[in-house]
């Protein structure tokens, strides 16, 4: 991939990335958020962060079944922190609207409402992942660790999830669909291993 | 998104020709009331008026006004109460009842009175409403999810449609079973919900003044969504309780099944009082989102028994409300 096409995809992706953000300001400037807009921007904030998230762990099972796609790998930081941008937004969101600042209410939050409790989790998981993105930190922590350490984010996406779940009423069955994509991605990692392990010991000549 | 093939139509659903042209005079009424509704609706909502999602404008109603109303709240618009509305049936979405609800089909419309009763009844509901002058009641509406509106309803008490329908003295509770077709109701499938939608009140609930059998909204008829052509509203329960688009109500000694209950028993109860002092297991409830308002402006602290605790609260002297919740 040539420079000229790299740039024009960043630039589109940063685009796309910061489009819901302006909406939300926007819509939050000339009180346009629909009619419960507390709602509508935890709602929207929370589905980018997870949306990204998955997108980053489409990266490597894409770059592995078509090496072609290798450049992907230039987005993921990204995607990533972009997921991270949206996640502390929601989390802001969560302080500032619903909690009205009061420490009190989030402490009793936290410690009984377990869908808080896993959204507070998936963020801190989020917080070590968006602090060690840059290269600086890639080259202090060494490529093995760098790659231990960031395993974290399935973690990170799994609370995620199950904070969506968790949410909403019982018996909606929104979240199901984010969950399939997510245990498709996260299942391919082991799979696309055996697959191609298989591959290369048969290729071997006895 | 799914995108199947429609299945073939049966000649016993083919629209009667009356009803078809009946059909097509209400859409041109709608449409030029659309207009007129639209119009009247504040001009802080000026991009929602120029989407495709007109107000839409019902039968007017001769209202009477209500010493019941409520006072000292501001009103939600009626284009928030028409299009942010939780009705499984028609999708999940909160804006999916007001872009599906098309389909329901609100005339013909009766209401089966069955159980413990002197004799079964059917009523029809234009019988219905006529059977008492209807009130113009303002209430706070408070749903478990923990957003509220403040909606000028219209009918009257639920207790003098008892009265007509004479329970035996046997009779303790009401249940309500909402219209179920899932030939109509297509989004039913969305969620995991056993239908027909069930709810019930205790009896002395029921006859509570407050209890109101509704069948309209800012003077005109209940659009589709908000549980058209008559439902039951319980201002001082989680908006759950007051069952949309009623069919059936049912007389009986025990306690009946309630939909929520069903799903979830310990997150919504029979009672279901709003009261910030016991939460939902999964969120708290003492404060709530009031719907319309900008979003630095919509917090607000969760009333006891959505602030009706002088109409109602003798109804559970006595009563552990944490037990009972």
């Amino acid at each position: 991939m040539n420079r000229t096409t790299l740039v024009v995809l960043k630039i589109l992706t940063w685009t796309a990335c910061l489009w819901l953000a302006a909406r939300l300001v926007w819509g939050a400037v000339t009180n346009n958020l629909g009619p419960d807009p507390t709602a509508r921007i935890a709602f929207s904030t929370g589905l980018a962060t997870l949306y990204l998230l998955t997108l980053t762990l489409a990266v490597t099972p894409l770059r592995r079944i078509w090496p072609r796609l290798g450049w992907l790998i230039k987005f993921r930081r990204l995607l990533g922190l972009f997921a991270f941008f949206y996640a502390t937004l929601h989390m802001l969101t969560y302080v500032a609207l619903y909690s009205g600042f009061s420490l009190a209410a989030m402490e009793s939050d936290i410690a009984r409402r377990r869908f808080i409790t896993m959204g507070v989790a998936a963020y801190i998981l989020l917080v070590p992942l968006a602090l060690t993105s840059t290269t600086w930190a890639i080259r202090k922590l060494g490529g093995r660790n760098w790659n231990r350490l960031h395993k974290l984010v399935y973690v990170a996406v799994i609370c995620g999830v199950i904070h969506y779940w968790w949410q909403v009423k019982t018996g909606v069955l929104k979240p199901l669909d984010i969950t399939i994509v997510v245990a498709v991605l996260l299942l391919a990692r082991p799979v696309i291993n055996l697959v191609q392990r298989r591959r290369s010991r048969s290729s071997v000549p006895a | 998104m799914l995108i199947g093939k429609p299945p073939d139509i049966p000649s016993s659903e083919i629209t009667p020709r009356g009803e078809y042209f009946s059909y097509l005079s209400r859409r041109r009424f709608l449409k030029g009331a659309a207009v007129a509704g639209a119009a009247a609706v504040g001009t802080a909502r000026l991009a929602q008026i120029a989407s495709p999602r007109a107000v839409f404008a019902e039968t007017k109603l001769q209202t009477v006004p209500s010493p019941l109303t409520t006072t000292g709240e501001q009103l939600t618009t009626l284009a928030d109460i028409t299009h942010y509305n939780n009705f499984y049936e028609f999708g999940v979405d909160k804006g999916d009842p007001s872009k599906n609800a098309g389909v329901l089909p609100t005339r013909p419309w009766t209401v089966k009175v069955e159980g413990l009763v002197a004799k079964p009844l059917t009523f029809d509901i234009d019988a219905l409403l006529k059977l008492r002058p209807l009130e113009d009641r303002v209430y706070r509406h408070r749903c478990v999810e923990a957003w509220s509106m403040v909606i000028p309803w219209v009918g009257y008490s639920l207790s003098e449609f008892i009265k007509e329908c004479q329970p035996l003295s046997t009779a303790n509770y009401v249940q309500f079973l909402s219209y179920y077709d899932r030939h109509v109701e297509k989004w039913s499938g969305e969620s995991t919900i056993f239908w027909p939608y069930s709810e019930g009140l205790r009896m002395d609930e029921a006859m509570n003044p407050l209890t109101l059998l509704t069948f309209g909204l800012y003077g005109e008829t209940l659009p589709n969504q908000d549980g058209a052509p008559v439902r039951v509203v319980i201002p001082w329960k989680y908006g759950f309780k007051s069952a949309k688009s009623i069919v059936t109500v049912r007389f009986a000694a025990k306690e009946p099944h309630t939909t929520w209950n069903d799903m979830a028993p310990t997150e919504y109860g029979f009672y279901s009082n709003v009261n910030p002092n016991v939460d939902h297991p999964r969120w708290s409830q003492k404060t709530e989102r009031r719907i319309g308002l900008p979003f630095y402006e919509q917090r607000r602290t969760t009333l006891m028994f959505n602030g009706y605790a002088d109409q109602v609260a003798s109804l559970y002297t006595g009563m552990d409300l944490r037990k009972h919740f």
